[in-house]
């Protein structure tokens, strides 16, 4: 399975290694060019959400993948991920892919000192280790939207057709549930 | 053993008390490890009985809970949250991660820290004079003024860091009061200890070090850095230094990587450093942390050669803020990072870029402020 993995700025060799170790095939999307092999899902990585929906647009990336996610490319969207692919950002004029009905929250928990670790079930997983780091919030959600997984009684991992978006870092943990739960979505939207 | 409801929490906490733990000597203390939802800091007065420096902030309504419970009905109840400590190391060394691919701007106003961010910068450094100028202008260097830091942090949404002594631990102190997202110990500053770093174990907000050598980033490693950079001539607009220390840093390390086990404890009395880094870097052929150049950093080329060595992002000071076009320039060095190995985008980037930052050649300067620190 051919998964790309955007590698314009942030943590996107964590998620390659962790495809690997799942014996998918991982490729980094720098450029447009590297739109032009086939692939079966998407990763937008953490970083920095403005570095990298900034790229994206001047790279000419963000419309070819915003068709591709709407026409129903799986993706799952990490921390900044998830602000990329959000509708609404609520403190932040912009948006980038906006494929994603929920309404989220830029540095939700405030700086570094902020950012903690945190265990909570995941649905259709259990118990996983969420790693937040200067994390966004899930403010809203729209209709269709399932949560995977809350914590404090708000949503901080959401499902919508074929897009997950998590406030949260699982390529930082060593444990590969969510990116399996991924590549298993991928293999059964093929079916 | 927290439950959603505080007050059910508080019975069963009592019951607990009553029932389960007459065993417990009244010498002894218990320690509840949980997860507080938010790291603990500050209002230590009021949480006294939770371990950790700064008491509670920022907790879930659970942590809330079981820190009252601990404190007010129980005194021989402490709290140690889940990640202190360890947890805190890793969440330091893990925002290091997010920076990685990207690209970290010296700014000294508002004004230019948004430029920076509108630019791609992926964090900013917020310091009142760039390095060019601090060299220019000699005599002693300082930390900034916090006023001028808090204005850069409620300027931009991105990560702000900001520089203090090496050795300058209450200038570190100030700085995470305000809440830095990262500390930079910087020889870019006059030193203010020619013997000791400052123990970087002791503070929550994270550190970032520079080193010539392998022996010197391991050193600060050990004392608490969670992310590393080259030691560039700063304000020089020189690459040579950065390309110096990041090829010896790369030898060093594929040399441990190529020993045999026996001879590593060796290796850790030469390169004057704990044998436990030597092993981690022996096993896994990198540093345990992020390691980014920085130093002399002036076009888009310099950015994708510090990458092609093997950086793992880009810290550019005077570069940007001391050429013609720092908009431009800025934007372009972000670029050059993200698409580091195409030398046809690499050219399209450094077309037209207006004038560089005037360099100055290692030769011609007096102070080399590399050697500071060791």
């Amino acid at each position: 399975m051919r998964i790309g993995v955007l590698a314009v700025q942030g943590a996107f060799a964590e998620h390659i290694a962790m495809l690997q170790k799942l014996d998918a095939e991982p490729f980094e999307i720098r450029q447009k060019r590297d739109l032009e092999q086939p692939f079966d899902g998407l990763i937008l990585p953490g970083g920095e959400s403005t570095t990298m929906g900034k790229l994206l647009r001047e790279l000419d990336l963000l419309e070819d993948l915003r068709m591709r996610i709407a026409q129903g490319l799986p993706v799952l969207g990490t921390c900044a991920g998830l602000i990329l692919l959000a509708e609404k950002i609520a403190n932040d004029a912009h948006t980038y892919f906006g494929t994603l009905p929920v309404t989220v929250q830029r540095n939700s928990y405030g700086r570094q000192l902020g950012s903690f670790s945190q265990t909570a079930d995941i649905k259709g997983i259990g118990p996983f280790p969420l790693v937040f780091i200067r994390a966004p919030s899930i403010e809203a959600m729209g209709a269709g939207v399932e949560v995977l997984v809350e914590i404090d009684g708000k949503a901080a991992g959401v499902r919508y057709g074929n897009q997950i978006g998590v406030a949260f870092h699982p390529e930082l943990t060593g444990n590969p549930a969510v990116h399996q739960l991924f590549l298993q979505r991928i293999e059964d939207s093929k079916i | 053993m927290i439950d959603s409801d505080p007050l059910l929490f508080i019975a069963k906490l009592t019951w607990l008390k009553l029932h389960k733990l007459d065993i417990v000597k009244d010498t002894d203390v218990i320690i509840m490890k949980n997860n507080m939802g938010k790291p603990l800091f500050h209002r230590m007065e009021f949480w006294r009985r939770v371990i950790g420096k700064y008491g509670c902030k920022h907790i879930s309504s659970n942590g809330e809970a079981l820190a009252t419970a601990c404190v007010l009905l129980y005194a021989m109840y402490e709290i140690g949250g889940s990640h202190m400590q360890n947890d805190r190391y890793e969440l330091n060394k893990q925002l290091a991660q997010m920076l990685k691919g990207g690209v970290i701007m010296d700014v000294t106003t508002p004004e230019q820290a948004k430029i920076a961010e509108a630019a791609g910068a992926c964090a900013v450094m917020a310091l009142e004079r760039i390095p060019a100028d601090i060299r220019a202008a000699g005599g002693v260097s300082r930390m900034s003024d916090p006023k001028m830091i808090k204005g850069i942090q409620e300027a931009v949404s991105i990560p702000v860091m900001a520089k203090c002594r090496i050795g300058h631990f209450a200038e570190a102190q100030i700085l995470q009061a305000i809440e830095i997202d990262y500390i930079d110990e910087s020889e870019v500053l006059s030193p203010a200890d020619d013997v000791y770093h400052i123990d970087k174990t002791k503070f929550q907000v994270p550190f970032v070090c520079g080193a010539r050598d392998l022996g010197e980033a391991l050193r600060r490693i050990a004392e608490g850095a969670s992310m590393i950079r080259t030691k560039g001539e700063p304000g020089t607009g020189d690459i040579v230094q950065a390309v110096r220390h990041m090829r010896r840093m790369n030898a060093e390390i594929a040399r441990l990587t190529s020993m045999r086990e026996e001879e590593l404890f060796e290796a850790a009395k030469e390169l004057q450093v704990p044998y436990e880094q030597v092993q981690f870097v022996h096993s896994h052929g990198k540093l345990p942390v992020v390691n980014f150049a920085a130093g002399g950093v002036a076009t888009p080329a310099d950015a994708a050669l510090m990458m092609q060595l093997g950086a793992e992002g880009v810290f550019v000071g005077s570069g940007i803020f001391k050429s013609g076009n720092p908009s431009k320039r800025a934007a372009a060095i972000v670029k050059a990072v993200a698409n580091y190995q195409d030398a046809d985008q690499l050219a399209k980037l450094s077309e037209d870029l207006g004038e560089a930052m005037v360099g100055i050649n290692e030769q011609e300067i007096e102070v080399l402020m590399a050697e500071r620190g060791r």
